[in-house]
């Protein structure tokens, strides 16, 4: 009777185990980032701690920026609804360890998109955001008009824990121009010290000095110098190991851009559904499963457009209505001569 | 070896769950590490830093390995906290004598500045010395000179830098001056003792810590010039000192407000030190003719310095684990350089984090053996 009992008792937890591998498997094809969202009921997303234009939260605590519509977007796709994000501001220093750690599931922190990062440390960048790069900010007053006029002994103030430091050195060096660098952990502390003339130049994104000039005491003092010292293609970034979620994040982004090359806005989406154009019926949930991969509805596309609207307008509604880069320069469509291009939704 | 189990149960459990939660910890890092496609391992200790840093006391620039980079981190950190630790004993000692000061004005000023800034949050203060002194300072191009010799601007402390010929014979004559002090001293102790004979070994101190060296310099080779900063134009309106040593103004406005703040504390003990010593014990040595001066030093101190030395040791301590504060004023310490920068280029967040957790507390530990060790000295030697 005991010999039998024993057998039958492994025979059912051979079974419970064989049962417990194939439901997580299928929950693992679910992606496990996309049901804890949905769990959840807010996507967690990481931003900076106040970069106008990109991440930046007002009086009241509203956050506004080309990366937080990247959350929002997500958000609007897998909630439906894009203010359904708890945003986490970051120091630089923070950031990565935020997201390997699981304490965010998107940091979309104006983060520079290097081999190193992408492959050494457990994170996989989705794309790029916005194309940036490198450049110096100096006083009007000091007649600098260009970085070669720049001279052994000048102090750099500047952020630690970003590919600014690198670059920095590659820049001076390369030049044999012996430097000064400052680095401060926080962003304000960077500005504050520049701004009292601790440093000759400030360096960091030029898309960083645009915004930060704005919080000068004297905004017209300064000027940013013509020449870019890097390529710093910023975007958004996940954990490794969720495909899923990473495809999610990345088609929510080229979501944006693509509405934005054939003409979809927030105003007329809904009336794009009925498009002769079968490439945006598929960008508005008309046409095609797009959806189903991800393990989402057909109109996820539909409300990111609806909800946050496309590249343009949150290019327009960010960076340019707030003066910072009115310009659009690389981060113009492919179409109109910027280096905007995204693979099509199909 | 007569254990029971009734004694060691308890401590075998308390190993055993220790052991347990640290296993559990580390299992579960390691787990979570793999499955995140995190690596484990010191192996980026030798890789190139490629970042620079703005202050450093060994030679150092990108091209050194991370371990380098650790080494200047960590020797700036020592740099700040001795700097600290040595203004601060100074200011506590004296604001801590100055409020047991008859005059009600000394008195008072001490016990306003005590509570004035051991109330206020070290960070705070940090902030205030650095950008209070970066508004108040000159530019370059305006500073006026002290002694004619050195700038104070808002780019640093410039002073001149010595230059020396034949340093060695210096030292030596610096060295041989102090263990003839230390000779004089014994011989002079031995000389009271057993003839009650008192010898000025003060005087006889400061002659020999002058005259040595100046023999040094007139016979033995010594040569010392001076290389005094010189202003330079980087642009229409930038400009630097050049020549000479330079102080960044991150690591005054550290030390400053290090040893502001820790000298309140120590003010404290070292009062609490002395009014813990009885009114009967200066009595009786005024009593048997002692001068007030010698009354301090001879019966007062050496019992107060057994009250005083453990909590100094603690703020000590405390100055040196404040000292990582530095990050928020780009004063390159360990916790900026190693646990910052470093640890963003590599991403090795647990192998830095334990490394620089296991400085402080080995500073921390030495820092304590050595307070420990002259706590001990000035003990009463019971015979």
């Amino acid at each position: 009777m005991f010999k039998y009992l024993k057998q039958l008792t492994s025979l059912v937890a051979m079974v419970a185990v064989l049962f417990t591998f194939t439901t997580e498997s299928m929950a693992a094809k679910k992606s496990k980032t996309l049901k804890n969202t949905q769990k959840k009921g807010f996507v967690r997303c990481g931003v900076s701690q106040g970069l106008p234009g990109f991440s930046n939260a007002d009086a009241a605590g509203n956050w506004t920026g080309v990366d937080v519509d990247v959350c929002r977007a997500v958000a609007a796709a897998v909630l439906g609804d894009a203010n359904k994000v708890k945003f986490t501001p970051l120091s630089a220093k923070e950031r990565f360890t935020a997201l390997t750690s699981g304490e965010i599931d998107i940091l979309s922190r104006n983060t520079t998109w290097t081999l190193s990062r992408d492959a050494d440390i457990g994170l996989t960048f989705v794309g790029v955001n916005f194309y940036d790069g490198q450049g110096f900010m100096v006083r009007k007053s000091s007649g600098i008009t260009s970085t070669s006029q720049f001279k052994n002994g000048i102090s750099a103030c500047t952020n630690i824990g970003t590919t600014t430091e690198l670059n920095m050195r590659d820049f001076f060096n390369s030049r044999g121009i012996s430097y000064e660098p400052v680095a401060f952990e926080k962003a304000d502390e960077v500005v504050a010290a520049y701004d009292a003339g601790r440093c000759d130049t400030y360096t960091t994104d030029k898309s960083g000095l645009a915004a930060q000039r704005t919080k000068m005491k004297n905004p017209d003092e300064h000027i940013v110098l013509p020449e870019t010292i890097s390529k710093e293609p910023l975007g958004p970034v996940v954990r490794q190991g969720d495909s899923v979620w990473e495809d999610i994040v990345r088609w929510s982004l080229n979501t944006m851009i693509e509405a934005e090359e054939y003409g979809i806005t927030s105003a007329n989406a809904d009336s794009m559904k009925t498009s002769d154009n079968p490439q945006i019926k598929r960008l508005v949930g008309a046409e095609g499963e797009m959806g189903a991969a991800f393990g989402l509805d057909n109109e996820w596309n539909l409300r990111i457009i609806k909800q946050v609207g496309n590249y343009g307008e949150s290019y327009k509604r960010n960076i340019a209505d707030t003066g910072i880069l009115p310009d659009r320069g690389p981060n113009e469509l492919w179409t109109k001569g910027g280096i905007l291009y995204v693979p099509p939704s199909r | 070896m007569n254990f029971k189990l009734k004694d060691i149960g308890p401590q075998l459990m308390t190993v055993i769950a220790v052991v347990l939660v640290f296993g559990f910890f580390t299992y579960n890092a390691q787990v979570n590490m793999e499955s995140r496609g995190i690596d484990f391992g010191y192996g980026f200790l030798s890789q190139e830093s490629s970042f620079d840093v703005q202050f450093s006391l060994i030679e150092y620039d990108g091209s050194h390995s991370y371990f380098r980079a650790y080494l200047v981190g960590l020797l700036n950190t020592i740099l700040v906290s001795v700097i600290g630790i040595i203004f601060a004993t100074i200011l506590g000692v004296i604001v801590g004598i100055a409020r047991l000061s008859p005059n009600y004005l000394i008195n008072q000023f001490a016990a306003f500045y005590v509570e004035f800034f051991r109330n206020i949050p070290l960070l705070l203060q940090i902030f205030f010395w650095y950008f209070a002194a970066l508004r108040a300072l000159p530019l370059p191009q305006d500073a006026e000179a002290m002694f004619g010799i050195s700038y104070l601007t808002i780019k640093g402390l410039y002073v001149p830098a010595f230059i020396w010929q034949n340093f060695n014979i210096f030292f030596y004559s610096i060295v041989a001056a102090i263990i003839a002090i230390i000779v004089i001293r014994h011989r002079a102790r031995k000389l009271q003792e057993t003839q009650g004979k008192q010898t000025p070994v003060l005087f006889i101190s400061i002659g020999l810590i002058f005259i040595l060296p100046l023999l040094s310099f007139l016979i033995g080779g010594v040569k010392l010039s001076f290389e005094i900063p010189v202003l330079k134009q980087l642009a229409t309106t930038s400009f630097i000192y050049e020549g000479g040593v330079s102080l960044p103004p991150e690591l005054i406005a550290l030390a400053l407000s290090l040893s502001l703040y820790t000298a309140t504390f120590i003010a404290e003990c070292v009062r609490a030190g002395i009014q813990g010593i009885g009114k009967g014990q200066k009595e009786a040595a005024a009593s048997i003719g002692l001068t007030p001066n010698q009354v301090l030093k001879l019966v007062v101190m050496p019992q107060a310095l057994r009250i005083i030395i453990p909590p100094t040791t603690n703020q000590y301590l405390n100055l040196t684990k404040n000292s990582s504060l530095a990050a928020a004023i780009a004063y390159p310490d360990l916790v900026l350089v190693f646990a910052g920068t470093a640890l963003m280029q590599t991403g090795k967040a647990i192998e830095i984090v334990s490394i620089t957790m296991f400085t402080y507390l080995s500073l921390s530990i030495s820092i304590s053996i050595f307070m420990n060790w002259y706590n001990n000295k000035i003990a009463i030697q019971e015979k």
